[in-house]
């Protein structure tokens, strides 16, 4: 991007990628996925203490059809995941998907047969977040990162390329 | 009412089976007896039927391992309330591994849904139920995760879709019925 001031009227350049990018990181509208107790820190990050909406991604939406983000928030049980997987697969591309707290990333406390030891057995993750429960400024933080990898990544990566 | 006048009122009806009396720390509140499992479901039928028991309300059955220090290795444990008598009994039956147990949803029908746990969990088999499926696991999960010998930190990778609930024919069957019920837009 630059300001063009040769001109009578200021011009600013910059390239359709950026601009597009620009406008998905800015209104990442995550599904409401809670699974656990890291669901009531996901709410109160949306809720007016906290504020998501100063980052665009307050929108939390009933349908995958509408949304960019999941958020994985608590422990994935091996019934769930099918469940996991559709949803997943019934969001439009561009897609993202963070992975909130210890049990999302990697079964948590819970080593046992119920458990997916890591919801990157079932879907690919952008971001994971650490915690048991992670605070919301940690969850606002683990956004924050997200809207800097669509930044720096191009805009028709293609979902083969995103999952490889 | 005790345990032992409860085991008298049954064995008026089902004078065949030998009840005991067993020590609990609620017995006070909650008195518990010994059923022999062949005679579960006369027991079962008496406990609701028999005026001074009416024990109309089922509350819980659950099933307790004890391998490998006993054999019989199963506790099945009922739990029963009559509300107007404002009583409650927790009955007992142990079985072993392999050896079914009548069901008493029967008797009582909310029994069902808690038979169909202990069966997945424990994997007793009640003989009768009307529809012995999984309740908690994945319909074609193998093994049964509360007993004692079962590898806790199993490790398998996750299922990333369900099993189809119907057949291809049924499914052809089901969408063509829905087709044909709905008004045709012109």
């Amino acid at each position: 991007m630059g300001l063009e001031t040769d001109y009578e009227i200021p011009v600013l350049t910059t390239t359709v990628e950026s601009v597009v990018q620009w406008a998905r990181r800015s209104a990442i509208w995550p599904v409401t996925f809670g699974l656990a107790c890291c669901a009531i820190e996901m709410m109160a990050m949306a809720s007016s203490r906290y504020d998501i909406s100063r980052f665009g991604a307050e929108v939390f939406r009933g349908s995958p059809r509408q949304s960019d983000l999941m958020i994985i928030a608590g422990r994935l049980s091996r019934k769930m995941a099918p469940a996991l997987r559709r949803i997943y697969d019934q969001m439009p591309e561009p897609k993202w998907v963070i992975s909130m707290g210890a049990c999302a990333s990697c079964g948590g406390v819970f080593d046992n047969y119920s458990i997916v030891q890591g919801s990157d057995q079932v879907v690919p993750i952008d971001v994971y977040i650490p915690g048991c429960p992670p605070r919301p400024e940690a969850v606002i933080y683990g956004i924050v990162q997200l809207q800097k990898k669509i930044d720096n990544s191009r805009m028709d990566q293609s979902p083969k390329a995103r999952i490889a | 009412m005790s345990a032992a006048d409860v085991i008298a009122a049954l064995s008026a009806v089902v004078p065949e089976a030998a009840y005991e009396v067993l020590d609990a720390s609620d017995s006070a509140l909650t008195p518990s007896i010994l059923v022999p499992r062949a005679h579960l479901l006369a027991t079962a039928q008496a406990l609701q039927a028999t005026p001074g028991l009416e024990f109309h309300a089922f509350s819980d059955v659950t099933a307790v391992d004890f391998h490998p220090d006993r054999q019989p290795r199963f506790d099945l444990v009922y739990h029963v309330v009559s509300p107007h008598r404002r009583a409650r009994l927790r009955f007992k039956v142990r079985i072993s591994k392999d050896e079914p147990v009548d069901s008493v949803s029967t008797v009582w029908p909310g029994a069902g849904w808690m038979e169909r746990e202990v069966y997945d969990l424990f994997g007793i088999v009640f003989d009768g139920h009307p529809d012995l499926r999984r309740l908690m696991m994945p319909d074609d999960w193998e093994g049964h995760p509360l007993r004692k010998d079962y590898p806790v930190q199993l490790k398998k990778d996750a299922s990333t879709f369900m099993p189809l609930q119907v057949s291809p024919e049924e499914f052809r069957a089901n969408m063509e019925r829905d087709r044909q019920s709905r008004p045709r837009s012109s």
